[in-house]
């Protein structure tokens, strides 16, 4: 599919997320039950991206010491959850991630 | 009858509300830049993308989703439930805006990001009597309270547009070779680690990343929506035990 349509229909949906209550559903209480799943949905959805980028090397599980992305990421995640730093994260991640590969080049 | 903040005043203070989220948003728009012309975006798409959907993590997604040759639809489903939560953030701004015209609603709606939602929602509760039975509405429009929406969603826009131009800029120059591609994960573990807060939802992100991976061999990307429908089930079933 063209590009250009999968990003406007992205940008419509979310759109008339952002508009739903505000402009249709006005009086409307939104349901408990949706209330809830909706919390769920970025832990859910960042996860199931975050966990195959990590974990998947050429289409298998690659869980071992010599896998530089997950150790990277595993790293990334301790400084994430202690220090709520986003860009301290992410700078950590990468830096983790280009040493470990020049090791392995250098052996 | 008490004096009123002008709506040059709201709108300043808005503004001034969300200066300190920017200096966190300027990194991420960079990045987004970089990383969508690495995942093989022109610097035209990766620069309207910003303005057409206007919402970091399903611009991550959808970058990551074209670099790793997803089919269209499952790209717009995952972009689009990603940002199911702003309808959340719509329920909750409603009764504060219902009394403006709809041309308000139409563009503070198109404004209503993470980032703004946080400061002008706090500006609401603060300003706004916490008596539930007193109607809401009209007394924060008079008070031009939508301007400082405005005020702290524009701020957010432009600064949102030109990180996203540096990043498009800086992607062009940096060297293929940099594994700039893993900026992507690591941006949505700056994400979702810090949001990890209860049982519930480190079960249902835990749960959904392990489904992933067993379902990595699902054709066309359908094991991430798999994923993500099974995470939410057992996110809401941990919640519901407890």
């Amino acid at each position: 599919m063209n590009l250009w349509l999968v990003m406007i229909a992205i940008g419509l949906i979310t759109y008339a997320t952002r508009l739903s209550f505000v402009l249709i559903f006005g009086q409307m209480e939104m349901p408990h039950n949706v209330r809830r799943a909706l919390r769920f949905v970025p832990a859910a959805v960042l996860s199931a991206i975050i966990f195959p980028e990590l974990l998947i090397r050429d289409g298998t599980l690659y869980l071992s010491p010599a896998n530089e992305h997950l150790l990277a990421g595993l790293l990334a995640s301790l400084v994430a959850g202690r220090t709520k730093n986003a860009l301290l994260t992410i700078l950590t991640g990468m830096s983790a991630l280009l040493l470990l590969q020049a090791l392995t080049h250098q052996f | 009858m008490p004096s009123f903040p002008s709506p040059r005043r709201q709108f300043l203070a808005g503004i001034t509300a969300e200066l300190p989220i920017l200096l966190g948003v300027i990194p991420f728009g960079m990045i987004y830049g970089v990383v969508a012309l690495a995942a093989g975006l022109t610097a035209w798409q990766a620069q309207a993308m910003s303005a057409i959907v206007f919402a970091g993590s399903a611009q991550f997604i959808t970058a990551q989703l074209v670099g790793a040759g997803a089919p269209g639809l499952v790209i717009i489903l995952t972009g689009g439930v990603v940002n199911l939560r702003h309808a959340l953030y719509s329920a909750s701004v409603a009764p504060y805006i219902k009394p403006l015209r709809p041309l308000w609603k139409w563009l503070l709606g198109y404004l209503l990001t993470d980032e703004a939602y946080a400061v002008t929602i706090t500006h609401y509760y603060q300003n706004t009597p916490a008596d539930p039975s007193h109607e809401v509405g009209p007394p924060s429009v008079s008070r031009h309270e939508h301007w400082y929406f405005l005020g702290s969603g524009l701020a957010l826009w432009s600064t949102w547009q030109a990180s996203t131009a540096v990043g498009v800029f800086l992607g062009a120059v940096i060297p293929e070779s940099w594994p700039l591609d893993f900026a992507v994960p690591l941006t949505f573990i700056a994400l979702v680690v810090p949001a990890l807060r209860d049982r519930a939802s480190v079960s249902a992100g835990v749960i959904a990343g392990v489904v992933a991976v067993l379902a990595v061999g699902m054709p066309l990307k359908l094991g991430l929506i798999a994923a993500t429908i099974i995470g939410i089930v057992v996110g809401l079933w941990v919640e519901a035990r407890a």
